[in-house]
């Protein structure tokens, strides 16, 4: 059994809003679920599963109501900023199992504008809570010992923000469309070492929609076919202390069984798109999916490798959560919808990936140096 | 950088920890350990997470630790802190602040000890250079 090729992303949809004092977080929600069926060319009744993750005001059944659906299927899986790309490859289990046919899954949210849902506490609480781990210091603690014992510098890592914002500066979308160098990075304050400021990304209020159906529905709509051919999806925490290692994540388990799945290997691919809450989470998750051995990502980033028509992984070719969009601090919805752009051949001129045909879409969520998910997804242009 | 005295949140204790928090209070510092494939670990759970035996039994750590990574949070609502995992001499790793320390000397490796702060309820395990 395997969901390769049984589910298509038939409609993908970025609010183009970044800072939205005047609407609800609901509202976001029903403004890209309408964006995506408009851009699958379908109409609202014709959804059957739904999909959402802790952003949605009052969880899954309250949304379903909010919005008016009808629905047969219902997943709220919430793993932070990697829940859409599970949700994903839940969507395609599901339609291959038939409990659906047509999926919605959506994401929104204003951390600017608006109180953010709270985090769950777990049964650590009361060993954990009083010491402070946010999201900077958590990746803080991870880029620390990754430094420690491979090498890594903050230049290179630097190098990732600076390939975010050479394509930044071609959507007219992004929080941040000017172009920086490695001295600037360095150069901005610190803000939990040894991560300065532009190594973290952008807040943003906004959201984004997919709409997964099966093969005959999205072959009798109009959009460029692109297909889910391989998932993959993990958990790592400190586990009770043992060996811990923080200088790898989930991702070491999602990405090979994403890979396996599709039956292609890291060389294949074409476009990645790698979430990048930090610079260091984007370092840590191209050596665990393999582009490049463990501890040698300082190097492969470094002189500009992630930067589309100059190196070998082009990536994040909207500008990522470092310089473009993060709505509600979660950041795999914007990383599916930039690798199905690409496959169509509409991301922007300037960063389009020529003959682009395999992508892959990749992110974690939670706080990668205490509990974390990662979820693999490998897209084909049909 | 020197941090300020800070107010930590007291405990809620439960059932399956409430020794723990006990013996806190006579300043000792308890892990569990699994007495049927003998590996210890931190935070207490009454099932091991390893074996998933529930033959675990309360042992009192040494309270001694090295650092294995830590971060200096520069700006925070109550003031710059050092969160850190360190390693226990016992074995499992676990997430603290290192406290009463010149922050800006810190370093993976170095050795620590368990000290206790106060809050409204059981006291709170911190770790500071030897």
């Amino acid at each position: 059994m395997t969901i390769k090729g049984k589910a298509y992303i038939a409609g993908i949809y970025e609010h183009p809003t970044r800072h939205a004092p005047d609407k609800s977080t609901a509202q976001l929600h029903a403004e890209v679920a309408k964006g995506a069926i408009e851009d699958a060319g379908l109409t609202k009744a014709d959804i059957d599963g739904y999909f959402c993750a802790g952003d949605a005001p009052g969880g899954v059944m309250n949304m379903v109501d909010y919005l008016g659906l009808k629905v047969r299927h219902l997943d709220s899986t919430d793993t932070g900023g990697c829940s859409y790309l599970i949700h994903l490859g839940h969507a395609a289990e599901a339609i291959a199992a038939g409990k659906c046919s047509i999926a919605l899954i959506t994401l929104a949210g204003k951390p600017r504008t608006g109180p953010m849902p709270p985090r769950a506490a777990g049964a650590e609480a009361d060993f954990e809570t009083a010491y402070g781990a946010t999201t900077h210091n958590a990746y803080g603690m991870c880029a620390m010992r990754h430094m420690h014992d491979y090498g890594t510098t903050s230049e290179q890592l630097a190098w990732i923000k600076v390939a975010a914002s050479h394509h930044a500066q071609y959507n007219p979308h992004a929080m941040l469309k000017d172009v920086v160098t490695v001295e600037d990075v360095l150069n901005s304050p610190m803000i939990s070492d040894p991560l300065h400021r532009m190594d973290c990304c952008v807040v943003t209020d906004g959201g984004g929609a997919l709409i997964v159906t099966t093969p005959e529905i999205a072959k009798s709509l109009k959009k460029p076919l692109v297909r889910l051919i391989g998932h993959g999806e993990s958990t790592k925490g400190p586990r009770g202390g043992k060996d811990l290692d923080l200088t790898h994540s989930a991702g070491l388990w999602s990405g090979p069984r994403a890979f396996e799945e599709a039956g292609v290997t890291p060389k294949d691919i074409k476009y990645a798109s790698i979430y990048d809450s930090f610079t260091i989470t984007v370092l840590m998750q191209i050596e665990d999916l393999g582009f490049c051995k463990k501890g040698e990502g300082g190097k492969f980033v470094a002189d500009g490798n992630l930067i589309s028509g100059v190196g070998k992984l082009p990536f994040n070719t909207d500008g990522g959560g470092l310089c473009s969009n993060h709505p509600v601090n979660r950041g795999g919805m914007t990383k599916i919808i930039e690798a199905v752009r690409q496959l169509r051949g509409e991301a922007h001129p300037k960063v389009q990936v020529k003959n682009c045909d395999l992508a892959i879409a990749h992110g974690t969520g939670g706080l990668l140096g205490v509990r974390h998910a990662a979820s693999t997804c490998i897209l084909e242009r049909a | 950088m020197m941090a300020e005295a800070k107010k930590y949140p007291a405990p809620l204790t439960n059932p399956e920890t409430a020794l723990f928090w006990e013996a806190a209070k006579q300043g000792k510092f308890m892990i569990k350990r699994c007495t049927d494939c003998g590996e210890p670990h931190y935070f207490p759970r009454s099932i091991c997470p390893f074996c998933f035996s529930d033959k675990t039994v309360w042992e009192e750590a040494s309270g001694d630790a090295t650092i294995y990574t830590f971060s200096l949070m520069r700006k925070s609502a109550t003031g710059p802190y050092a969160i850190a995992y360190v390693t226990l001499k016992e074995g499992p790793s676990l997430q603290t602040n290192i406290v009463d320390c010149d922050m800006d000397k810190l370093r993976i490796g170095q050795k620590v000890k368990v000290v206790f702060k106060p809050t409204d309820g059981a006291p709170l395990p911190f770790f500071t250079p030897v």
